[in-house]
């Protein structure tokens, strides 16, 4: 399993093992990690998931649809080039050792 | 030691008031009472992902059971208050103890309104809230191949969607002249009966059932066999036979324990735009109460997942110590097949309705006007439409019933 480095806003670190497949928002709620509230459960329609991907990372995403573009807008910190809804981040093995940096707050 | 924070209900608002407790850095004790067995979860899969086996249980879980204990929220699930003492400040739950409160925040969410007619209590009739009923539900679905649905509301026809994709028969029977009525325009829900018949499903419209009917299956010499649903019939005298009955025609808000106490309820708890009862140290959120909305002109009580974390956010601030007004924008959804619904704001009083894109493109919004103003939008496999629909309703950016309407005007960059 990709391991996933998550960093709230404190600076705090977690490493969790994420199964292939699940999303970093999956990951991190289902280890009651804070910050990523994911409202929604998944569904692309709420932008509570907000991170801040690394940009080493950023290569090995897939292209954004203007879904997950348009709903980057309504975050509640500010929206910079690396921010995406983790949500939308499906984990596979070339994701080993991604580093996501949650916002101060996502609501 | 200050008493601490008492939630009653462990819905989604409950949850949600318990988690933003902590990360707005509240400090002292946080109780969360839930009646139903094991930890909060999502509802809104109950019916679709869970119901087609794409989720379980544990997946839908909000948070995993370590998180309560990580985040010193003392979850008492399977327990029910049965009574509040103001003047104790103690809730009295059904084990007889008491629990005494600094703040008590009451999310006790709704239940299933009953379905009255003849044989609504057989085995095989269900209804859809919680997650002991969907399990029922879909272990019942298993076997099942005749399903009738009651109720042609989002619950309703997102479960007939999900049975319809298991391969079963499905008829909708709805007493209103059109789909999800009182929720969406009449192009939308014209759109969806085309989109469900499309898909094989039977919906009834105007038609109202009459009797449940049963028959004695299983059992053999003195045992007695369970009488199971074996049809519907309506009053127009058709009967539709089934295996399954799934009921959901609506919740209605669970206020007793408020007016037990002595609080105002009308259609829901009466809360102030800090959500709070009458009482300063009584807050009522989610499905079971009803506050100032600045986006209807009135009291609503809304029924969403919404509302219920907006919600639970906002009276963790204030009793965080930021006092926080209520002004989220409301938004709803429905996934029906693969049909998205969304929905912003709040039609009460419109006047007017236009639509951008179009129907029979299987992509449109519905955009309602009270006067000159937005209020709100209903959209169709219409993402962006209905993302521009939040900001626009929620920052009062004017736009035309024209601009509206045309698609050249980008949305997004208004005004």
């Amino acid at each position: 399993m990709p391991e996933i480095n998550y960093i709230s806003y404190a600076g705090e670190k977690f490493q969790i093992d994420v199964p292939i497949g699940e999303s970093v928002m999956e990951g991190a709620v289902r280890n009651g990690i804070d910050g990523i509230v994911a409202e929604c459960g998944g569904s692309c329609l709420c932008a509570t998931c907000h991170v801040y991907v690394d940009e080493a990372f950023l290569p090995l995403l897939p292209p954004m649809d203007e879904e997950q573009d348009a709903m980057l807008d309504s975050t509640a910190c500010e929206r910079m080039p690396n921010s995406r809804l983790s949500c939308q981040i499906s984990v596979r093995a070339e994701l080993e050792g991604l580093i996501v940096r949650m916002p101060e707050t996502q609501k | 030691m200050p008493a601490g924070v008492v939630i009653v209900g462990g819905g989604q608002a409950g949850y949600q008031t318990a988690a933003s407790l902590r990360t707005e850095g509240y400090d002292g004790p946080v109780f969360l009472i839930g009646d139903e067995p094991g930890v909060p979860y999502q509802r809104p899969p109950l019916s679709k992902a869970f119901m087609l086996g794409k989720q379980n249980p544990a997946q839908i879980q909000l948070r995993p059971e370590s998180f309560y204990q990580s985040h010193r929220i003392e979850l008492l699930a399977g327990e029910r208050a049965v009574g509040i003492d103001r003047i104790a400040r103690k809730v009295r739950l059904g084990s007889g103890a008491g629990l005494e409160y600094e703040t008590l925040v009451l999310a006790l969410g709704a239940r299933n309104r009953l379905l009255t007619v003849p044989g609504a209590t057989l085995e095989g009739v269900c209804y859809l809230r919680t997650l002991a009923e969907a399990m029922e539900v879909k272990h019942r679905l298993e076997q099942a191949q005749q399903v009738v649905v009651i109720g042609g509301g989002f619950i309703g026809l997102e479960i007939a969607a999900s049975a319809r994709t298991l391969g079963k028969q499905v008829t909708v029977i709805e007493t209103l002249p059109r789909l999800m009525a009182r929720a969406v325009a009449p192009v939308v829900s014209e759109f969806f009966l085309e989109a469900h018949r499309a898909k094989g499903v039977e919906i009834l419209l105007s038609a109202h059932a009459r009797e449940i009917h049963g028959g004695k299956v299983g059992g053999s010499g003195k045992v007695q066999g369970v009488s199971l649903a074996q049809g519907v019939s309506l009053k127009d005298g058709r009967r539709i036979p089934a295996d399954l009955v799934v009921i959901g025609i609506g919740i209605l808000p669970n206020t007793e324990l408020a007016q037990d106490a002595g609080l105002p309820v009308a259609n829901g708890i009466a809360a102030s735009e800090l959500l709070r009862t009458a009482d300063e140290r009584i807050f009522a959120i989610g499905d079971c109460a009803e506050h100032p909305s600045v986006f209807a002109g009135l009291q609503v009580r809304l029924e969403s997942v919404q509302n219920a974390v907006d919600q639970g956010v906002c009276v963790a601030r204030t009793i965080a110590g930021r006092a926080a007004r209520y002004s989220a924008t409301p938004w709803f959804w429905s996934d029906q097949f693969d049909i998205r619904l969304q929905m912003a704001g709040l039609p009460d009083g419109h006047d007017r309705t236009v639509i951008r894109g179009s129907p029979a493109s299987g992509k449109f919004s519905v955009f309602y006007f009270r006067g000159e103003k937005l209020c709100a939008v209903d959209s169709v496999n219409r993402p962006l439409d209905h993302l521009a629909a939040r900001r626009l309703i929620g920052s009062g950016i004017t736009l035309t019933p024209a601009e509206a309407a045309n698609e050249s005007v980008n949305l997004k960059t208004l005004p």
